[in-house]
């Protein structure tokens, strides 16, 4: 609350969890550090700022220096949100894998909005549905630079909270932030020979590991056999410190999206196999390889993993 | 016809909602909805994947309680797939469920809900918020802050990843807690169970003397409840029986597999979020607010109305006291703060017991599984109530059929009759203002959707 006026930070949220918004308040101090740093003026999660419809039928949002959007874009109402926020927002964030490049909720691409309607709505166990429901629904799920201009991706799911704190506040002091542009591989301590199992299994019974042993001497899980996706997905989940899943023992899926912006997870994985040698058809369900990335029409209807 | 007024999103609430008011042309409130558009689509997408992957599919329905998604998937996945996690698989499971109800519990009660009783419903809105706690109480906000990310550290301890967690798997859970771990959880627990009681404390002097006032504000409605319990009638999060009380106190338990036989959906046309009803009542479905039917309400008043004691002694102390000056059932709409601080206490108490167990440090976590054709039913109580996950796998151990109940679908028609008895008592010949509506919204912002 001092005299100078701090640069104004409006935060929105589309169709996504709210787990991008949660990640931003579980910084802890440092997100107490950013409110001294940036003046929130709409964030809907922690505030009362109402965005009634305006004249024109679009959310009557603030100006703001920075903008984050969360989600993708399922409806039209979402739609006209986002367009207002690239309106009236001077840096326009894609905050998350969802919004940066569909994320899980795109996964329904691989069906129409229709169909998707019939099965939630017109399952053996729901008595009674309506036909107004599918009113206001796009075809698909969209990634927001599918319609706007954005300046930055902040992927994620959800983004790491120190590194989103690192990008508002480098945002609010007018400099560019810096994201890592390495896979997970190149974050993961665990050993790599080169040489590995000929095949991908499903993750049915855990990885072969000391418990009481550092990360470090734990053989790569790939290596160990099971489909991981940290070579073709870019890193940053665990900070400065190794990948989140990986500290669980647990394979990657991908959930920061491709390394490069355009990548396309599921082709850069199905040459990384081809290259070792393995036969991808021991992958069950191939398609989702594109499980945090299938908006920009990578996921569409009928198309067989 | 008559005006309608809109509530542009509710707000301090975990998810996304509208409020429209009808008024006719008198002024007096013809009706009011709480409206939710929420076509996500999970039953439909998660077809075909293979089953082990779900639980960390179904995480994403909601990122203020994945923890529960993820857990609910992994039991009805062990279902499908006929293996039985070992105990100490089942413990870090619990320990996880819990340990995520503390710092849920922390966001909704002195993020969202407190601003409204410490400044008041008719304080500005740029002070009422956790911004305005940050600014007007300094010292009270940074321990608010701590202590939430105090239980994500822990959780991030036990299982890598805290928001959108991976560590439990099909069988059980991905890496077995070290002794060290457990000792540096159980100094942390204590630090919480510490925080909780002070809260509890904190918020009798200074949130809990506003509530009989702001709820005659609002009025009353009456409904039944649903929660989980244990064999001995016991408050439990992650493991038990359903037990569904009616207004007049009257319960019947049942196993969450069962759940068609006793609860039934509903879908309305002017909503896009399903309802659920009590079946077995055997009385169909009405929001009318003098004779409701079917409705019945989860989430924590409900678990405090249905369970006949908590296992833990700090929090049945303050069980027999809520219980003593409110009965049982309690009705009150805005009761479900206290008795989300009472269930915060129980959290913690019970991370101490489960840190307790010596078994939670054995080795062996995960039952390896086979892919098979099989249905499982997962259920635990989210801090937004009662969860249920129900899947069929084929032959190959991948999904064909899904139905996922989440706890706020529960209490959409609770909610709905909440709103309408607190804009029809508040709103008089059309008038309202920020503050009248403000007060609407507490009424949602009790469920905590």
């Amino acid at each position: 609350m001092s005299g100078v006026a701090l640069p104004r930070l409006c935060c929105e949220w589309l169709h996504g969890c709210s787990g991008c918004e949660v990640a931003l308040l579980n910084g802890g101090d440092l997100f107490l550090g950013l409110l001294e740093q940036v003046d929130i003026v709409h964030f809907p999660l922690l505030m009362d700022h109402k965005c009634p419809d305006g004249p024109e039928g679009n959310p009557s949002l603030p100006r703001a220096e920075i903008g984050l959007v969360s989600g993708g874009v399922a409806s039209k109402a979402q739609l006209e949100v986002l367009r207002t926020m690239r309106d009236r927002c001077r840096i326009l964030v894609a905050f998350g894998t969802c919004a940066s490049h569909g994320g899980i909720p795109a996964l329904r691409n691989q069906w129409t909005t229709e169909q998707a309607l019939s099965t939630v709505f017109h399952g053996d166990d729901c008595e009674y549905s309506s036909e107004s429901e599918s009113k206001g629904w796009l075809d698909r799920i969209y990634a927001i630079d599918e319609w706007v201009e954005v300046d930055l991706l902040l992927p994620g799911c959800p983004p790491r909270p120190e590194t989103i704190v690192e990008v508002v506040a480098a945002l609010a002091a007018g400099q560019q932030p810096q994201l890592t542009e390495k896979s997970v591989c190149e974050h993961c301590p665990t050993v790599r020979t080169g040489s590995g199992r000929m095949t991908v299994r499903r993750f049915l019974a855990n990885a072969d590991y000391e418990p009481e042993e550092p990360m470090d001497s734990m053989r790569c899980l790939f290596e160990q056999g099971l489909l991981c996706m940290g070579p073709v997905t870019v890193g940053g989940c665990g900070g400065r410190e190794m990948p989140l899943c990986i500290r669980a023992r647990v394979p990657c899926r991908g959930c920061y999206g491709p390394v490069r912006r355009q990548g396309n997870q599921l082709l850069d994985l199905l040459n990384i196999l081809a290259s070792k040698g393995i036969d991808h058809r021991a992958i069950v369900d191939r398609i989702s390889l594109l499980r945090f990335s299938g908006a920009h029409g990578l996921l569409k209807p009928n198309i067989q993993g | 016809m008559g005006q309608v007024i809109s509530i542009q999103p509710v707000t301090r609430i975990e998810g996304q909602a509208r409020i429209d008011i009808h008024l006719d042309d008198a002024g007096q409130v013809a009706d009011a909805r709480l409206l939710i558009d929420a076509l996500r689509g999970f039953e439909q997408f998660v077809i075909g994947r293979p089953a082990e992957e779900i639980p960390r599919i179904v995480s994403r329905i909601c990122g203020i309680c994945p923890w529960m998604h993820h857990l609910a998937a992994a039991k009805a996945i062990d279902g499908c797939f006929a293996v039985t996690p070992p105990l100490a698989g089942q413990l870090l499971r619990e320990l996880c469920h819990v340990l995520a109800h503390i710092h849920d519990k922390i966001l909704h009660f002195f993020f969202l809900a407190a601003p409204d009783f410490i400044f008041g419903p008719s304080s500005d809105y740029s002070v009422r918020s956790i911004m305005g706690l940050v600014h007007r109480h300094p010292d009270l906000a940074a321990e608010v802050v701590r202590m939430r990310q105090l239980g994500l550290a822990m959780l991030e301890r036990i299982a890598g990843k805290a928001t959108h967690p991976v560590a439990a798997v099909v069988g059980g859970f991905a890496k077995p807690m070290t002794g060290q771990e457990r000792q540096s959880l159980q100094a942390d627990g204590r630090i919480l169970l510490d925080f909780a009681c002070r809260a509890l404390n904190y918020a009798k002097q200074k949130v809990f003397v506003r509530l009989a006032d702001e709820e005659a504000a609002l009025g009353a409605i009456t409904t039944g409840f649903l929660g989980t319990v244990d064999d001995q009638g016991s408050l439990r999060f992650y493991q038990g029986q359903l037990r569904l009380m009616r207004h007049d106190g009257s319960t019947v338990d049942f196993a969450a597999v069962e759940y068609n036989r006793y609860l039934a959906e509903w879908a309305e046309p002017w909503s896009t979020a399903k309802m659920i009803y009590a079946r077995a009542w055997d009385e169909f479905f009405s929001l009318d607010l003098e004779a409701p039917r079917g409705v019945y309400r989860v989430n924590t008043l409900a678990r405090i109305n249905v369970c006949d004691r908590i296992a833990t002694p700090l929090a049945q102390a303050e069980l027999e006291a809520f219980r003593a000056r409110f009965g049982r059932p309690a009705q009150g709409m805005l009761l479900a703060h206290w008795a989300r601080l009472i269930e915060l206490v129980y959290a913690c108490e019970r991370v101490l017991e489960l840190l307790a167990d010596e078994r939670i440090i054995e080795p062996m976590v995960r039952t390896p599984a086979e892919p098979q054709a099989g249905r499982g039913v997962g259920q635990v109580e989210a801090p937004r109530g009662t969860l249920i996950h129900d899947f069929t796998t084929d032959n190959n151990g991948c999904i064909v059929r899904a139905n996922l109940i989440v706890g706020t679908t529960h209490n959409i028609a609770s909610m709905n009759m909440s709103v309408r008895r607190a804009a029809a008592t508040l709103i008089a010949e059309g008038q309202v203002d920020a503050v009248l509506l403000n007060r609407i919204e507490m009424a949602v912002r009790a469920y905590d959707p």
